[in-house]
This record gives structure tokens, sequence and C-alpha cells, in this order.
């Protein structure tokens, strides 16, 4: 008898209880929690880029602050659509777990629509700033902020990019494990953008018309 | 603006006759290595079974050689400037302009550390982590090969600026307000700042890869606290890699803004902060030199229990001490600016959390030690950097111990003492750490061991060598001679300056040994030849074939504690070959070969350079290329490649295991 | 995949696998987190604007109606919870959280301490000395 086929055996059962034990996870959870490493890394970069501004936040260099520049009006506006693209994108995630096309594609084009407006809206700001005399190369605390808040719409604009790859995806190839595994990681992304523009809008802008 | 932006015929250096000299080396080496393998019709092989293979095993070995490479174009920058300082002694200039000596010592730092010692511990994680682990690849198998491809264009672009333009003058640091466009107009610090975001991006795929590998696959009963150490040290480093990464691709990002856009992160007006650029660089410089030394003393533990024949002392120990220095790594970042302005609290505070960090090591070493007292120690090569390691880490951790303390720091910091330690603690730490995994895996990877006796010459050499080149370099420190000097006015440091040169023609030596190891082993592969397990080694990868297939394990194994294979050796009856034929074979799923890899790389270093050079046109097409390649991945039919069950029971067959596992 | 001894992946909520109630639960969970939101978004922007709150106590409260909105993103829009098969995404999140406070605090406190021995601007002369 094979003594090292027994000892397997043993092995077996008692492998079954615990994760850390059961051997290499489903290709799902894999991708997953890889993304999840990933965004966790996205959200150090944007620490960076926030110490910087908080450090760089009074640097006006006899230019016009924060609170000369920045309209809460708009900054609602922005807050409200991209929040509202979060829960379609939620949608989205249920229509995809039971595999409903139709409700994909709309929910994919409401979060897609918002996310849209969001960008305009700041793009319009940005545009707004510059004309009256505020672009980043007037002072360190202007190239902070169109660093910072201009780094966060870089990654609302490539996941529109994505977001319109992946209803591609969904129409070429259908609901397959690699198409609803990439969904996953889209939503995963788009949920993180929306909890870097609560920090964004707290730290930057509502904090900025304090002073 | 022109069609090439600043490029033009002026960008290379016709009147310098040195970088000239050099460029046409390199530029042969190339063309002969390219011409003979088109000669001998390799290309298709090596498209087919290296570049475009996802195998973490080959990646490994690619890594590995870009980092051989690397060494010796950075250590050929050290010779000139050990050279240059010997001579350049009071009234004498040596023959280095300052230019041509700035980009020297700017780019023997940045290859040593980006291209040399980053790839080599990446390379040996990607062989070892996914076999050690018991499973047949690692998470992500082509974001390995894309993050491969990447660290290759930092290579290249950086290659490429000694033929067209020129390097950076800055240091390896790049500090503003001198790498700002004002004191640095030319392409120098773009090149360096170019390479270091490409080649980011790929070191930070490959932390996700590590991360994602070691915590979510792994073999059946392989808990974590029955992971081979070196993979715990993996995971920490990568964890690290994931964390400070980021911190480097944004502060570089800053700097470049600065340069292309004229915004004030770190410029002298517009009220911006040189420091604050001082500051982030060492949130990620400091966590950057633990990324580099864990996975060596995760190499030192594997040797140390292997050749003493005694399990790891202290395992758990070894584990929290471990994830302690991952931690603690990220709390002692100041005390590479102690001189720069903080207050005494401040200074104090960072000082002692330095000297804290001192404590996880010394567990380890003690462990180590521990390990080696009562074993029957084997004197091979790989042991042979250990001990070398234990002693030379050592005294670099000591007088790290003695800069911790800001007062010290005072009088030494930039001075040549500090050159001195942390060429100690890399040196004694991490390229011994390395070297002593290439002689300890090598087999495992090709087949057959590498020479003994030309190993055993190239460490005596290394090590006599380190102590003439550095120890000298202490003596300099303090007695007050600065770092990166082109000249110098006190001649009576030049005798010290002489015996470090005299250190560098050693460890010359030493490279010329391990050239010659490698050239004699592969001449003599026949008779070196080696089965699966050549040391009688206790963990994973020694149970599969030498080389390992590309599935690494027919059948996964079942694993119920440390050192897994260890115990089943001891266990199994003696010389018993293994019933092959009851074992039950089902076909494998292997991940599909992919040029992804190769085309982001070609894109990237179009990107790099075209933004180096202002060629606006052409960095779009380079962008445009990677995300065409991104796409060209996502459609894709077919992901994996099945390998027939009869195919993997042949080779099983061919190449029994002594106990199975 | 239906495996309960495996881990869940960051963000999978209500996959086929984990579905025990039905997408009505799911749409109830998106839309009870979608609604805490807004009431903390609104709420984060009266504190801001009014002049009832003793000023320092200002960023204090922004931060923390911040730090609950994060939550609620987590909880109802990411599914991160502590539950057993979460336990590796919540020791990453605490990870990454313990670097961004590491790296933000620290950057702050270090560029304090350093501005405060800097030279004041009137006396500094940053004209380059040929």
């Amino acid at each position: 008898m094979n003594v090292n086929v027994a000892l397997e055996e043993d092995v077996r059962q008692g492998a079954r209880t615990i994760a850390s034990e059961a051997g290499p996870a489903p290709k799902r959870i894999v991708v997953g929690y890889g993304f999840w490493i990933f965004l966790l890394s996205d959200i150090v970069m944007f620490a960076a880029l926030f110490a910087a501004y908080a450090v760089l936040a009074h640097a006006t260099a006899g230019g016009p602050s924060g609170a000369q520049l920045f309209n809460q009006v708009s900054v609602a506006i922005e807050t409200a659509c991209l929040l509202a693209s979060s829960y379609t994108c939620g949608l989205m995630s249920l229509a995809i777990g039971s595999q409903r096309r139709l409700r994909t594609y709309v929910a994919a084009v409401f979060t897609f629509v918002l996310g849209a407006a969001f960008l305009t809206l700041e793009l319009r700001e940005f545009a707004g700033m510059i004309a009256a005399g505020a672009p980043p190369q007037r002072s360190a605390f202007l190239s902070a902020f169109f660093t910072l808040v201009g780094c966060h719409g870089l990654h609302v604009t490539v996941g529109l990019i994505w977001l319109v790859v992946m209803m591609l995806q969904i129409a070429v190839k259908g609901f397959r494990p690699t198409v609803e595994r990439r969904l996953l990681c889209f939503s995963l992304f788009w949920h993180a953008l929306d909890i870097i523009w609560v920090w964004l809008f707290t730290v930057v802008y509502l904090m900025g018309v304090q002073s | 603006m022109t069609l090439l932006g600043k490029l033009s015929w002026s960008a290379i250096p016709f009147d310098q006759p040195i970088v000239m000299g050099a460029t046409a080396m390199m530029v042969l080496v190339i063309v002969f290595v390219l011409g003979w393998v088109t000669l001998k019709g390799y290309w298709p092989y090596l498209w087919k079974e290296w570049i475009t293979s996802v195998d973490h095993k080959r990646i490994g070995v690619m890594y590995i050689i870009l980092a051989l490479i690397m060494l010796l174009r950075g250590f050929s920058d050290a010779i000139m400037m050990r050279a240059q300082q010997a001579v350049a002694a009071g009234g004498a200039q040596g023959y280095l302009p300052p230019e041509h000596f700035d980009q020297i010592f700017s780019a023997h730092g940045t290859i040593m550390i980006f291209f040399m010692a980053m790839p080599f511990v990446i390379g040996l994680m990607n062989f070892v982590v996914p076999l050690q682990l018991g499973v047949r690849d690692m998470a992500f198998p082509t974001l390995n090969s894309v993050a491969l491809g990447l660290t290759a264009s930092g290579i290249l672009l950086t290659n490429i600026s000694l033929a067209v333009g020129e390097f950076a003058k800055t240091g390896w640091v790049a500090y503003p307000p001198l790498s700002e466009l004002q004191f640095s107009p030319g392409v120098g610090v773009d090149y360096y700042l170019w390479a270091l975001q490409i080649s980011g991006v790929g070191t930070l795929m490959t932390g996700i890869n590590f991360v994602t590998t070691i915590l979510k696959t792994r073999a059946p009963g392989m808990s974590y606290m029955r992971m081979p150490v070196f993979c715990w040290t993996a995971l920490a480093s990568n964890l690290l890699i994931v964390a400070a990464f980021p911190v480097l691709t944004a502060t570089f990002a800053m700097l470049l803004l600065d340069r292309y856009l004229g915004f004030h992160f770190f410029t002298t007006d517009g009220q911006g902060n040189a420091m604050m650029y001082v500051n982030l660089f060492w949130v990620w410089g400091h966590p950057e030199v633990y990324i580099l030394i864990l996975p060596a003393f995760g190499v030192f533990s594997e040797v140390v229990s292997t050749f003493s024949g005694k399990p790891l002392f202290g395992y758990r120990s070894m584990v929290a001490a471990t994830m302690v220095i991952c931690v603690l790594s990220f709390i002692v970042w100041l005390h590479h600016f102690f001189t720069m302005g903080a207050s005494a609290n401040v200074n104090g505070f960072f000082g002692v959390m330095t000297m804290i960090i001192a404590v996880p090591t010394g567990v380890k070493v003690f462990n180590w030690l521990f390990t080696m007292y009562g074993g029957r120690i084997r004197f091979t090569v790989p042991i042979l950097w250990s001990l070398g390691f234990m002693v030379t880490f050592v005294i670099g951790g000591m007088t790290g111990v003695l800069m911790a303390v800001p007062p010290a720091d005072f009088q030494v910091h930039n001075s040549l003492f500090l050159v001195a330690h942390f060429h100690n603690v890399i040196i004694g730490g991490v390229v011994f750490g390395v070297l002593a995994g290439y002689n300890y895996w090598f087999p495992k990877a090709f087949g057959f061991k590498l020479d003994e006796r030309w190993g055993v010459a190239s460490f005596w050499c290394w090590l006599i060598g380190f102590y003439l080149a550095f120890m000298p370099l202490y003596v300099l420190g303090l007695m007050g001679m600065t770092r990166r000097m082109q000249h110098y006015d006190v001649v009576s440091w030049q005798p010290w300056l002489l015996a470090a040169a005299a250190g560098v023609v050693v460890i010359l030596a030493g490279i010329a040994c391990q050239v010659i190891q490698l050239v004699v082993s592969i001449r003599d592969r026949e008779n070196l030849r080696v089965s699966a397990d050549p040391w009688n080694a206790r963990t994973l990868e020694w149970t599969t074939a030498s080389p390992p297939p590309p599935w690494n394990f027919a059948v996964l194994p079942q694993v119920a504690e440390i050192d897994a294979y260890w115990e089943k050796k001891q266990r199994a009856p003696d010389h018993q070959t293994s019933p092959v034929q009851e074992r039950e074979y089902a076909a494998i799923e292997v991940p599909k070969n992919s040029a992804a890899g190769f085309s982001t790389a070609f894109f990237a270093v179009i990107s790099g350079f075209a933004l180096i050079w202002h060629i606006w046109w052409m960095a779009g097409i380079g962008v445009l290329g990677i995300f065409l390649t991104m796409l060209v991945f996502a459609f894709r039919e077919e992901e994996e490649i099945e390998v027939p069950a009869e195919q993997i029971a042949a080779f099983d067959r061919a190449h029994p295991a002594e106990v199975v596992v | 995949m239906t495996d309960t001894r495996y881990d869940r992946a960051p963000g999978d909520g209500f996959t086929p696998a984990n579905m025990e109630e039905g997408p009505e639960t799911g749409v109830l969970v998106y839309t009870v987190g979608l609604l805490l939101a807004v009431i903390l978004t609104a709420i984060s922007f009266w504190v801001a604007n009014t002049s009832l709150l003793w000023t320092p106590g200002v960023s204090l409260g922004l931060t923390a109606l911040a730090i609950a909105q994060m939550g609620v993103h987590l909880v109802f829009f990411l599914h991160v919870t502590t539950g057993p098969n979460n336990t590796n995404n919540v020791m990453a999140l605490a990870f990454g959280v313990l670097i961004v406070v590491l790296v933000v605090a620290g950057s702050l406190l270090i560029m304090a301490d350093l501005n405060e021995s800097m030279i004041p601007a009137e006396l500094m002369n940053l004209h380059m000395q040929h």
C-alpha cells in the first residue's frame, strides 16, 4: 500500500474547511482580488497627490485662492451626477448577475451619460478658471488643484472608454466568464472613483471655501 | 515646432570620444547578438518559446538575464568613477569632465537600483514562488509578460540616452530645483523620468500579481503558516511595491508637469516647495530598499536551512519579523534627510524608529545562525554567499544604526561614509543574496549545475574586492570627503581612493569569474546534469523535473506541514521510485502565449522616446498602440491551451520523482 | 463556484452563487446606499456653508462625514463587509488605509515642521548668483 496516498486522503478531508487551505481560489475571486489590490495602489497614488495639494493649498503666489474660484453649485451637480452614475452602475451589476442584456445596456448608457455630464461640467470649470487668469501655471496651489482634480477626471475618462469597450464585448462575446470578470472589475473601479470624489469635494472644494 | 521636436543630429555626442566609444561598443554587441540569432534561425524559437511566453519560469529567467546585462553596464560606470577619483587629486582634473562624471554617477545609481537589483529580485521571485506554492503559474500570466516588457522598455530608453542625447546629471534621486527645467534644460532628466515611470508601471503590475498569487493561489493544504519563508518575504516585498510605487509615480508625474507644462510643484517661483519632492521621494525610497532586501533575506532562509540539513530555526518569529519590517519600513523615511531642516523632535522620532527597525532584522540574523548551529553544513557556493552576507550585512547595518542618530548623521550625511554604508548593505545584502539564489536555483531552471570552482572563485573575489573597495570609503567619509566629487584638493585622500580602485578591479575579477562560470557550465553541461533534487532540499520546487514542465505539477501537491517535501522524503522508504502508473492524469489548461507584452513594450519605447524629444505626434501613436494592444488582447477568442493527459503522463514517466508529493 | 469555503471576491454581493434572495434585495441595497450618500452629501454642503457651527470644528465635521460616506460606499456599493469570507478584502483595505494615513499625515507634519525652519520670504534672496 502506498503510504503517500493514505496520507493525502487525510489531508484532503481536513483541507475542505478553511479557505486558506482549500487550494487555488476560483478565477473570479482571484481576478476580483487582484483588481482590488490595484485599486488600493491607485488610492495611494491619489494620497500622494492629496498630500501635495494639502501642503500647497495656501501657496497662491499672490494669485486667486480656492475660495475665490470654486463654484459650489457646479460641484454639487457634479457630485450628484457621479453618485447617480455609481447607483446605475450598481443596477448594471445586478443586470449582469441575472444575465439580462437589455437591462445591462440601459444601465450602462445611464452610467455613461451621467459620467460624461460630470466630465463636461469639470472641463467647463477648468476652462473657466484658465480664462479668468487662474491656469495651473499661475501658482503652486493651482498646479496642485488642477493635477489632483484632473487626475480624477482622467480616471473617469478612462472609465468611460472602458465602459464602451465592455458593452462591445457583451455584444460580441455575450456574458462569458471572462467578460463577467472584467465587468466586476469595472464596477469596482467606478465605485472607487466615487469614493475618491467624496474626499475630493470634501477636502478641496468644501474645505477650500472655508478660507 | 519641427516634425521631430527637439531631436536633431546634434543630439548624438560626436564630440565626446568616451561616450562615442561606449556607444560603439554597445551597438556592436547588439548587432552581433541580433545577427547571430538571425543567422542561426533562432527567431521563431525565441518568439514562440520566450518573447511571447507567459510562463512564470521563462519570464523569471528573462528578468535575470536583463539584470545581469545591466550589472555589467552599471559596473562599468563604477569602474569609470573609481578610476576618475583615483587620479583627480590636487590640481589634476582626471579624464572625465564634470558634465560627464555627473551623468555617470546618476546612471550608475539608477541602473543598479531599478534595472539590476529590482529585475534580479523580481526574476527570482517569478521563477520560484509559484513552484514553492505548489501551483501552475502566477495569478495573472499575461500581466506578468507585460510587466517584463515595460521593465525592458525602461532599460532600453536608459541605454538609448547614451547614444542620443544625455542622461540626468542630478544624481539618481533627481532633487529639484536642480532637476527642474530652469537648471536642467536638456533631455537628461526627461530620459530618467520617463524610463522610470514606464518601468514603474511594470513593477506595480508585478506587485499586484504576486500579492494575489500568494494570498489567493496556493496548493491545497498550504495554509499561511505552511508557506516557505521565501514566499513570506516575497509577500512582504510585493505589499511594499503596491504601497510605495504609486507614490513615486505621483512624484515623478508632478516633476514632469513642472518640466513639460510649467507647473509649480517644486519650482523656486510660484511658491513651489522643493522639499516636498524630497519628502515624497523618500516615502517611496525607503520602502524600496526593503523591497530589495526582503527577498534576499528569503533566499538566505532557504539556502541556510537546505545546506545545514535542518529546518529553519524560529519559523514563526521569521514570519513575524518579516511582516514587522514591512510595516515599520513606512515610518522611517525622514532619516534620508535629517539635515534638511526638520526640528529636533521630528528628527528624533524618525531616528528612534530607524533604530527600532534594526531589531526584527537582528531576529532574522540570529535565526539563521541558530539554524546553522548543530547542523551539518555543506559548503556549496550558495552557502558561501550566505556566510559572506551575514558578516558584511551586519557591518553595514551597524553603520546604518550609527547614522540613525541625527547628530551623528549631521557629520556624515552625503559623505563617502553614507556611500559606503548603503553599498555595504546593498552589495552585502541584495547582491550576495541574488547571487546565492542564482547559484541555488540555476540547476532547477536549466537542468545542470553551475561550475563549483569558478563559483567559489567569484565569491572570494567579490568578498575581498568589496571590502577593499568600500572600507576605505568609510575612512574617507570620516575624513570629510563628500560624495559625487569629480576632483578634490585634499591630496591625503588619494591613497584611500587608490585602494578603493584596486578593490573595484578585484570585483571585476569576480564578475569575470562569473562569466567564465556560465560559459564553462554551458560547455560542460552534460557532466553537470542534475535530477529533480540536486541539493537534497526541503521545499516543493525540488519535486518537479529540472527544468519543470510548463504545467509545473502533473497533480497539485497536497500539503500538510512546513517543508512538505522534506517531511515526505523522511517518511518514504529509501530509493522508492514513484508508483507512476497508479496516478490519475487529467488534461491541464495552460495559459496561451501572448504578444501583448512585446507589443506594449514596443509602443512604450516609442511613447517614451517621443515624449522625451517632444515629438508629440509620435507620442500619440505610441499611446494609441498600447490601447490597441489591449483591445486585441481583450477580444481574443482563446485564452488557454489544453495539454492532453497523455502528454502529461508521458512527461511524468520520463522524469520519475523519487518521492511523490 | 458554490464553494462557501472560499473567500468572496470584492464587489461581489449578488453573483448567482451568492444570491440567497432575489434581485429585488439587490436593488434595495443599492437604493438605500444612494439615499444615505445623498443625505451625507447634503449635510456636508450645509456644514461647509452654515455659520451656525464653531468654525474650527467644521473641518473635523466634514472629515467625519466623508469617512461615513466612504463607509456607505464600501458597504452598500462595494459589499465589503466584515463577514468571515471577506477577511482578505478587509485586510487589504486596512493596509491601504494605513498607508494613506501615514503618507498624508506624515507628509503634512513633516512639511509643516520644515516650513517652520524656512527663512521668511521677505528676507530670502532667491536670485541665482552667477
